[in-house]
């Protein structure tokens, strides 16, 4: 009865994930045959100012994404768990941009950063209107505002969730000892949440390593390459350029990441605990 | 998903967390009246009226626009390989987490990790020698190469789902069917997958957003207007149309207006099945 999901999933992502690390020793260009080239592939990758460049701005990205979305989920996700009803309401406009895909939110912010016709003019607001898109200053800080836009709904669901389990009477017991509501969040709510924290972030990490679509329609990698990250370099080497070879050696290292995040943050857990938080996923 | 954060009822308001929650509401909330009221924009005005204004000669000219430009046949194209894939998914998902949780043979366990597997590793890394294969299997810009790889990435997650919601159904029932003569085809049809209704319903949902939305598949396995889906269309049009910003993104909300019913109508069930396995 598992056969057909085992053979779907065998045949477009097993197969695919052991083939990306054959052809990274292999020469193509995406037409013809690939022809074996050895480490050839590895030695020019990673020798690549440019692919230098995107791991560089892919650990960037994943590091300070994570600074930005991990506080601000967690704690919308706390205020969404209140009783409220105005909470309540907020919580499902919250989940709004969820619904978007990240090409529609690339196109709209697009034209949203305008610095002509855009926020800026709106609300005569002259540090707005800046190129926020063509400088490359610039550019990144969008692109990591515009990512944090459409993960922390799902990740602040997650919080909400974590927190609702929260028996309450341990806050009670706290409100009987004198702790203020700081002091609860500390003592509490914070060490309680620990399984969510991390596995929001190890989806967050992974996440990162997975963030193409927006990047690819907001800047396509630019100006020059100041967002070019590591999944739209493949992309770019990939079907741009047409050197099969480079980018399969991109996505393995992309995968290795991935993997070993992944793991750690396992350990971290405590392997089982771990597991069963995925699959209550 | 009884007990939660303090009362405020017996403490002070919490000023600062209502003041962060309107925040990040107008966060969230300026670019979607954004993209709503310049949709409504005749075209004219945009270079002209303030962004965020009301329209002052509200217009639909924007959407009659796209849906002359073969909007219908994207929209048609998606609809195709959402409502498939979801349904496959939905199948397979479901018949391979019945094996995991009833099995008793290692093999089980050892599907069961494969399955996690997928869920650490970023599968689009795999997107390279997934074009390979679909050239070579003749299937190169066809709805079906879409079809087949959302599939198989949706599995991971659909089956981890399923198999958690599976496993609080008490082996006593599974036991009776069988007692009573019940095949293992029977039993799925009429014991798990009635008691699993709300799991498949979140499944579906997720999956249906996922593969609705999805852009690197259709970008990299399709190539021509005839199998173009939506969110490519969006990409396509805002070349296209570089200079009609309004009907840029009247094709956006055309394109979230079907996920958005879907949000309303089934909110509930999405929300509460993905929360609920995740703070256990």
């Amino acid at each position: 009865m598992a056969g057909p999901a085992l053979a779907l999933f065998g045949v477009f992502a097993v197969v695919p994930l052991l083939g990306v690390v054959v052809l990274s020793f292999m020469s193509w260009d995406g037409l013809g045959d690939p022809v074996w080239a050895g480490i050839d592939n590895w030695g020019r990758t990673l020798a690549d100012p440019v692919t230098q460049n995107a791991m560089r701005l892919t650990v960037v990205v994943t590091v300070v994404s994570w600074l930005f979305q991990a506080p601000v989920s967690l704690l919308l996700g706390v205020f969404m768990a209140g009783r409220q009803r105005y909470r309540a309401v907020l919580s499902v406009l919250y989940f709004l941009p969820l619904l978007f895909s990240a090409a529609a939110v690339a196109i709209a912010y697009r034209a949203l950063l305008d610095p002509n016709f855009g926020l800026g003019t709106a609300l005569g607001i002259p540090w707005l209107s800046q190129d926020w898109i063509g400088d490359p200053d610039l550019a990144l800080w969008v692109v990591l505002f515009v990512i944090g836009w459409c993960f922390v709904p799902f990740h602040s669901l997650l919080y909400q969730g974590g927190v609702r389990q929260i028996p309450r009477s341990m806050y009670e017991a706290a409100l009987l000892d004198g702790a203020g509501r700081v002091q609860q969040f500390l003592h509490i709510t914070l060490p309680q949440l620990k399984y969510t924290i991390i596995t929001s972030s190890t989806l967050m990490i992974v996440g990162s390593l997975t963030y193409f679509d927006l990047i690819f329609v907001l800047t396509n990698g630019g100006p020059g390459n100041a967002t070019r990250i590591l999944p739209l370099d493949m992309y770019l080497t990939g079907f741009r350029s047409y050197d099969m070879g480079k980018a399969s050696v991109i996505a393995v290292v992309l995968v290795v990441v991935g993997l070993t995040v992944s793991l750690l943050l396992n350990r971290l857990s405590g392997a089982n605990k771990m597991e069963s938080q995925m699959e209550g996923l | 998903m009884s007990a939660h954060a303090p009362r405020t009822a017996r403490t002070a308001p919490n000023v600062l967390g209502g003041l962060a929650g309107w925040a990040w509401l107008a966060i969230i909330i300026v670019p979607i009246y954004y993209i709503l009221v310049t949709s409504l924009r005749p075209q004219a005005d945009y270079y002209a009226e303030n962004p965020l204004s009301w329209p002052a000669r509200p217009t639909l000219a924007a959407y009659g626009e796209v849906l002359a430009n073969d909007f219908l046949r994207y929209f048609g194209n998606s609809v195709f390989v959402t409502v498939v894939s979801v349904a496959a998914v939905l199948v397979v998902a479901l018949m391979a987490s019945y094996v995991v949780v009833r099995s008793a043979r290692r093999s089980a366990t050892r599907l069961f990790q494969v399955f996690l597997l997928g869920i650490a590793i970023p599968l689009q890394a795999t997107i390279i020698p997934v074009y390979y294969l679909i050239i070579q299997l003749g299937l190169y810009d066809t709805l079906w190469a879409l079809i087949l790889p959302s599939i198989a990435f949706a599995i991971p997650l659909s089956v981890l789902i399923l198999t958690n919601f599976m496993r609080d159904v008490p082996g006593e029932l599974f036991e009776s069917m069988t007692v009573d003569g019940a095949g293992e085809w029977r039993t799925l049809w009429s014991l798990a997958l009635p008691l699993t209704r709300p799991a498949i319903v979140t499944v579906g949902v997720y999956n249906a957003l996922q593969v609705w939305n999805g852009f690197l598949f259709p970008l990299v396995l399709t190539q021509s207007a005839e199998t173009r889906v939506l969110p490519l269309s969006l990409w396509a049009f805002q070349g296209e149309f570089s200079v009609n910003v309004p009907a840029v993104l009247a094709a956006v909300v055309l394109s979230v207006l079907p996920v958005l019913t879907a949000y309303v109508v089934g909110r509930r069930q999405l929300v509460s099945g993905l929360t609920a396995g995740l703070g256990k």
